[in-house]
């Protein structure tokens, strides 16, 4: 979304209690990062369009009485950021429990364990129990295509592997159906993975998705690990081109 | 169409309708027509026929009345009939020559009447929806008229801004401001939107705006349009309002056939086209940027803003986005000046606001008031007051973005700053009231269930928090709640409203902050009659005396 502009100024910036100085145009995560500071996201990744989804990037802004999602903020000049508060730790937390109420995240049966993004983020936010109601819905598993699976029990919906699809690989094979808790990710109009005739079978969703819902078939629990690296380089690749 | 040529139109089309003796209007709007007042309208014509009194009689379809609840509403001169069934076709055109039909007599002096001040409705009940020649001859296209031929662009911006008309979408964002910020940008393509995605439980105020009078929505437009410098836009409007449509369509295509939309409209070089999109029934796409991607095609999801559609809005471009009301509002500050606009209301929200008056209550239907009439008149007065010797217990406006308001705040007035502070939004204009019988709590379940089966799913906090708030509210309503699933509804609602995407996240937890904030002891009643009743089923096991010590 954000615009390249043809003159690019230089900003200075305080984030928590650290002067920093960026170019216009850049949002606060990828300042932040750039610097070392840590933003936990799980539907942001560097070379997908901006989703603002999970939510979990939310930071404060000095006299702003709003919480602005840092990966769809640029810098302001002068602006001063803070990227964690005790507010803050209790929203990620309760976001990351919501998300292992509205399906079924049984680590101990994933092929992700100790690899996914979710379990990590967990860990991370020091959740040690869910304090919503389960939901336990019964959820699909789609095996019919020759090496890829998707366990919707596993999905958390942040998109990703619907944006590779569409803005990387430009097959647009997968898409969201369904509103609220009962959004699903699909293929083509919602017909098994083995039977799309869109699908290129490149396996960037795989690689790209934080959790176990998408996955290589033959993987046992654990055994799935994922390679982003293709992203930013196919991003740097691009823009050398340009 | 050349400026003469509207002004032949209307001269022409008001001395014929001057000749007539006798005026029969019959609501064609869609409350009216669900107790056939089409088939009432049918067989007044045939009737009139009958007797070869056509010449003498007019018989039109018009706008909605207001008083929906005593419908079909047929005005006869200057008298009004209500509850008129289509049989009694007869005896109308049969009292044209006598005296009115006393059983069938609505009081137009009543204070439903009497205490509103129709600005955008000023035209709905009077003019043929589907004509535009009737209503060319009540004044439609005057105000592009004066427009296109006097004013520039910046003038027209001015005299919005110096009206104070607030968009009634219902944020309130200054209509001017967002006016100039559009018209400022730069670039060859902007776009107008109109929002007639009203999807708000109990809401049909933008409906019978588009059924009664779609003219001044498409003229209110045009001059937005001529404001910004938009040469395209669109109406969004849900297909769940087929005659809206079908009247919408009509309009455009005789504004079309008449020059009025196209190209060098007036004979100026001023182009201007809309398009009608329908929406396929999601409350999200009431969100601007949810809309936008809606109109593209996309999946009706929003984005994050900034960038605002006034820089980033339709396919890319500056986009105006309006709502219906706010067109509207538009035509009639054109032609009496944003001095005559600006004197009704009050300091900062100016014009009038139309509700859709619902529930509990006498008189339902729809009402237009100035601003800053005290709740208590809109109540009492206009809706006629509780039916049944019920008591007032609290009225819930704004829809599921917005709150309820408790009997101790009655005296409030209803303007943006007002319900604001009370807990609530002035909204799009919906009003329920509830009478003593009714539960807040479960008011707020059924606004909650609302929002989660209308949540598109894209952020967590809306997707996955409304689920979870309507799980503890349903605990709660069903008895089975506890004081803990009460403080966890309380944290849900902080952290929905502070970090979901859209207004509709944002705005979800707002029914059950503003009962809780009023009626938390209905919440706690519920609780302990819940852990009373374990306590005694325990007791019933174990067979020892329990302390019921958890009792508040």
């Amino acid at each position: 979304m954000s615009a390249v502009t043809s003159t690019t100024q230089s900003i200075t910036l305080t984030i928590d209690d650290k002067a920093i100085s960026c170019r216009s145009g850049e949002t606060i995560l990828q300042v932040a990062r750039e610097n070392n500071i840590d933003i936990p996201t799980l539907c942001y990744l560097e070379g997908l369009t901006v989703w603002g989804g999970c939510r979990l990037c939310m930071v404060e802004i000095a006299a702003s009485p709003k919480l602005h999602a840092a990966c769809a903020t640029e810098c302001t000049e002068g602006m001063t950021v803070r990227t964690t508060s005790p507010r803050l730790k209790q929203y990620r937390k309760m976001i990351v429990e919501m998300l292992f109420a509205e399906r079924n995240h049984v680590c101990s049966v994933c092929v992700s364990n100790g690899h996914c993004e979710l379990q990590n983020m967990a860990t991370k936010l020091e959740i040690d129990h869910v304090r919503f109601p389960y939901r336990f819905p019964r959820m699909e598993v789609d095996n019919s295509h020759d090496y890829m699976r998707l366990d919707q029990n596993r999905c958390i919906l942040c998109a990703r592997c619907v944006r590779v699809c569409g803005e990387i690989e430009g097959a647009h094979t997968k898409d969201v159906k369904g509103r609220g808790v009962l959004s699903a990710i699909i293929h083509d109009l919602d017909e098994p993975w083995g039977d799309s005739q869109t699908c290129t079978g490149c396996g960037k969703c795989v690689n790209v998705c934080p959790t176990g819902a998408l996955t290589h078939r033959g993987t046992a629990v654990g055994e799935m690990t994922k390679k982003t690296e293709f992203l930013p380089y196919l991003t740097l690749m691009r823009e050398v081109k340009l | 169409m050349k400026p003469e040529e509207l002004l032949a139109m209307a001269d022409k089309t008001s001395s014929d309708l001057d000749r007539y003796e006798h005026r029969i209007h019959v609501c064609t709007e869609s409350g009216c027509i669900s107790v056939q007042s089409d088939v009432l309208l049918k067989n007044i014509g045939e009737e009139v026929k009958r007797r070869n009194n056509q010449d003498k009689v007019c018989v039109k379809g018009v706008g909605c009345m207001g008083l929906c609840c005593n419908g079909p509403l047929v005005r006869v001169d200057d008298v009004m009939y209500q509850f008129v069934k289509p049989e009694h076709a007869g005896v109308i055109v049969e009292s044209l020559s006598a005296q009115p039909i006393q059983e069938l007599l609505c009081d137009t002096g009543q204070p439903f009447f009497a205490r509103q001040k129709l600005v955008v409705r000023d035209n709905s009940g009077r003019v043929d929806p589907e004509s535009l020649v009737d209503c060319v001859a009540h004044g439609a296209y005057q105000a592009l008229l004066k427009v296109l031929t006097t004013m520039t662009p910046q003038q027209v911006i001015q005299e919005i801004s110096d009206s104070g008309l607030r968009g009634r979408g219902g944020a309130g964002f200054p209509t001017g401001l967002k006016w100039s910020m559009v018209a400022k940008t730069g670039g060859r393509d902007k776009y107008l939107i109109c929002n007639g995605d009203e999807g708000d439980p109990g809401a049909f105020m933008d409906r019978s705006v588009m059924e009664g009078d779609p003219h001044r929505v498409l003229e209110g437009m045009a001059i937005a349009a001529y404001a910004v410098g938009a040469e395209n836009g669109v109406i969004y409007v849900r297909a769940e309002y087929p005659l809206a449509v079908k009247r919408l369509t009509k309009a455009i295509n005789m504004a079309r056939r008449h020059e009025l939309l196209g190209p060098n409209i007036f004979g100026t070089n001023f182009n201007f086209n809309i398009e009608l999109r329908l929406g396929a029934g999601a409350f999200v796409c009431g969100e601007e940027t949810a809309l936008i991607a809606s109109v593209e095609g996309k999946r009706g999801v929003p984005r994050p803003r900034p960038p605002y559609p006034a820089n980033y809005g339709l396919f890319g471009c500056p986009t105006l986005i309006n709502n219906v009301e706010t067109y509207a509002n538009v035509a009639p500050i054109i032609n009496k000046g944003a001095a005559w606009f600006a004197q009704i209301g009050t300091e900062k929200s100016k014009g009038t606001k139309i509700f859709a008056l619902t529930g509990k209550i006498r008189n339902t239907g729809l009402i237009e008031v100035p601003m800053g009439i005290p709740l208590r008149d809109i109540i009492y007065d206009i809706a006629g007051g509780i039916p049944d010797g019920k008591a007032f217990k609290a009225v819930q406006t704004g829809g599921p973005s917005g709150g309820c308001i408790p009997a101790e705040l009655l005296d409030i007035t209803v303007d943006y700053e007002s319900l604001a502070k009370a807990g609530s939004i002035m909204g799009s204009g919906g009003m329920i009231v509830m009478d003593e019988t009714s539960n807040m709590a479960d008011v707020a379940r059924f606004f909650m269930e609302f929002c989660m089966t209308e949540s598109c799913g894209k952020c967590i906090p809306c997707r996955v928090g409304t689920y979870e708030m309507h799980e503890l509210l349903d605990r709660i309503c069903e008895k089975r709640g506890t004081p803990e699933d009460l403080q966890l509804l309380k944290d849900l609602c902080d952290m929905v409203k502070q970090t979901s995407l859209c207004g509709l996240g944002q705005s979800a937890p707002n029914p059950v902050l503003s009962t809780l904030r009023y009626f938390e002891q209905e919440y706690q009643n519920l609780i302990a009659e819940a852990q009373a009743a374990r306590g005694q089923v325990t007791q019933a096991i174990t067979g020892e005396h329990i302390e019921l010590e958890v009792l508040p």
